[in-house]
């Protein structure tokens, strides 16, 4: 990069200057070039939750440079799961073994033009943690054997995948003429808010041809985010504001019967 | 337990707090039935509400917290009710509260505690059947005695209440409201265990006082709905405000969503609450106190669906 910088800097002509800029860009940065292969955009990258929230559809669309088979990954924000077993002790089911896993993604979901094992191989889903069964989900604390770590493992997709977090089943991708794609994104009303990924893989001959990453963020807006945004800063006004609120309607029903 | 998104049949609700839609109509049913109960029987009902907000999707925690916040409005409509027709005894509503807040505060230090040690659901649980179980246990045996009495042609003259050994305890106070003339201490224990099993089962305590001040303060039927009302507004403000101070786990739109079917319901409850004689009330009460309990019982005993339960954390 500092031989960079000094050409940029003392190269005499401007045209011979953003030539060599290219070129260098294409040799050094193999992930500019690689990303060519294939290129998308959401139809949108703010998804407001406002009052009236029940889940919502981003569309995801892009192009790609000749005949591939496309992966697309979304990953939520991610968070620290428990997940606790109950154990019968002294005939009562009680919360016995647990484990905790740091960086379980708040939503997860794929989609792709087929099959995904049919795409790419084994060790490749692996290394780009495509698909639920390929996540890096290991726990942090552990008192388990070595049996449970797979049971528990399953009960966390599980359980994601019971409350809508975790696509259970693939989504499809469809494809225009060997150059256009689209494919719809549901998030689902309980979807967590904060920072998403939306990656896309282009994948020809069980190789990984292209890739893109583009932002996703799910947020607050309007009333349900200020409401949200005060309890979160300034709890006590909060409390006073909610007690005087319930108090007011309460008391304003109590009118309205004396009336009726 | 997640609600089905995007289901145009129903009209849905975005919680702030909670981070779930919720169906709005099914939460002002919710609110309704509940307040009809708390109309009824002056109890806030939260022993039903929350074990059904958390079966809706609601995290306990919020349901927890919003409950509070909602008992708050909906006790001021029950306190106002029954002020209105002379059924509050202020004084000894006062001595009740002042002992019931130090009780929640010892109660939410042992919360701590026991959420440290990992067995706080257990705690509640096991609670909930020991406490549930033994109220509506002896009102519904009381009750039942009282109904059979009541079926026989020339009732005995009842005393106003029993003599108990706790009614020699020293500093007598009097309640002229409810004709008494009785330790202080008498309300004021059973205001500190209140508050103590307030605090760790996140209800509003109503089922355990009311028995309470029937059977061992001895108060006259016409002042304990009332007076247990009173004394549960101030209790859930100042839970409601502990809460979304330390926690922030109150979620006023789910608040007010249950509290306006709670102040129509309320009124209902209090015009059919009426009609019924106070051991056919107390009846009704401890069959329902008995259904949650054993329901809690059994749910500790039976085998589960699925033995794993996940906790999300920020």
């Amino acid at each position: 990069m500092r031989m960079m910088a000094f050409i940029v800097a003392y190269w005499p002509s401007a045209y011979l200057r953003q030539t060599i800029l290219i070129t260098v860009l294409l040799f050094t940065l193999p992930t500019a070039s690689r990303a060519q292969a294939v290129m998308a955009d959401l139809t949108s990258h703010l998804i407001a939750i406002t009052t009236g929230f029940t889940g919502t559809e981003v569309t995801l669309f892009g192009a790609m440079d000749g005949e591939s088979d496309l992966i697309v990954v979304v990953r939520g924000p991610e968070n620290k799961v428990t997940v606790r077993r109950k154990e019968r002790i002294l005939g009562l089911w009680l919360n016995a073994h647990s484990a905790s896993y740091d960086g379980v993604p708040g939503f997860y979901a794929v989609a792709a033009t087929k099959p995904i094992g049919d795409i790419l191989r084994g060790e490749m889903l692996a290394r780009q943690q495509i698909g639920v069964e390929n996540l890096t989900l290991t726990p942090t604390r552990n008192d388990l054997s070595a049996g449970d770590e797979q049971a528990f493992r399953d009960a966390l997709i599980r359980g994601k995948q019971n409350a809508g977090l975790f696509g259970s089943q693939l989504g499809t991708v469809t494809t225009l003429g060997n150059r256009l794609f689209r494919t719809a994104l549901v998030l689902p009303s309980n979807v967590p808010v904060g920072y998403y990924q939306v990656h896309v893989y282009a994948v020809r001959g069980g190789q990984i041809v292209g890739a893109q990453t583009t932002p996703l963020e799910v947020q607050q807006i309007g009333a349900a985010a200020e409401l949200s945004d005060v309890a979160h800063t300034h709890g006590l006004i909060y409390g006073l504001l909610a007690v005087g609120a319930s108090i007011m309607v309460g008391w304003l029903g109590s009118m309205a019967f004396r009336r009726a | 337990m997640a609600i089905p998104a995007g289901d145009p049949q129903v009209l849905q609700v975005y919680l702030p707090i909670a981070e779930i839609s919720v169906d709005v109509v099914g939460l002002l049913l919710l609110g309704g039935g509940v307040g009809f109960l708390s109309g009824l029987f002056g109890v806030g009902g939260g022993f039903l509400m929350t074990p059904l907000l958390i079966f809706m999707g609601v995290p306990p925690a919020v349901a927890v917290g919003s409950q509070a916040n909602q008992l708050v409005g909906a006790s001021v409509v029950g306190t106002i009710a029954y002020w209105r027709k002379d059924g509050v005894d202020f004084r000894m509503g006062g001595v009740l509260l002042i002992s019931g807040l130090i009780g929640s505060s010892i109660g939410v230090v042992l919360f701590g505690l026991l959420q440290r040690l990992g067995q706080i659901d257990l705690v509640i649980s096991i609670l909930y059947v020991v406490v549930l179980g033994t109220v509506g246990g002896l009102m519904a045996m009381e009750s039942w005695r009282a109904l059979r009495r009541s079926k026989m042609a020339a009732p005995p003259r009842r005393r106003l209440h029993q003599h108990l050994w706790i009614h020699g305890l020293p500093l007598k106070m009097r309640f002229p409201k409810s004709r008494l003339y009785i330790s202080a201490l008498v309300p004021g224990g059973i205001g500190l265990l209140g508050g103590v099993i307030i605090a760790i089962m996140g209800v509003g305590g109503g089922f355990f006082m009311v028995p309470a001040m029937v059977y061992i303060i001895g108060m006259p039927t016409a002042v304990v709905a009332g007076t247990s009302l009173f004394q549960i507004l101030f209790t859930t403000a100042a839970v409601t405000l502990m809460q979304a101070a330390l926690n922030q786990t109150v979620d006023v739109m789910l608040a007010l969503v249950l509290l306006i079917g709670g102040v129509v319901g309320t009124q209902i409850g209090i015009r059919f609450g009426g009609r019924l004689r106070g051991e056919q009330s107390r009846m009704l009460l401890s069959l329902m106190i008995l259904a949650v309990a054993l329901k809690v019982g059994i749910d500790l005993v039976l085998t589960p669906d699925d033995f794993y339960t996940l906790v999300t954390g920020k």
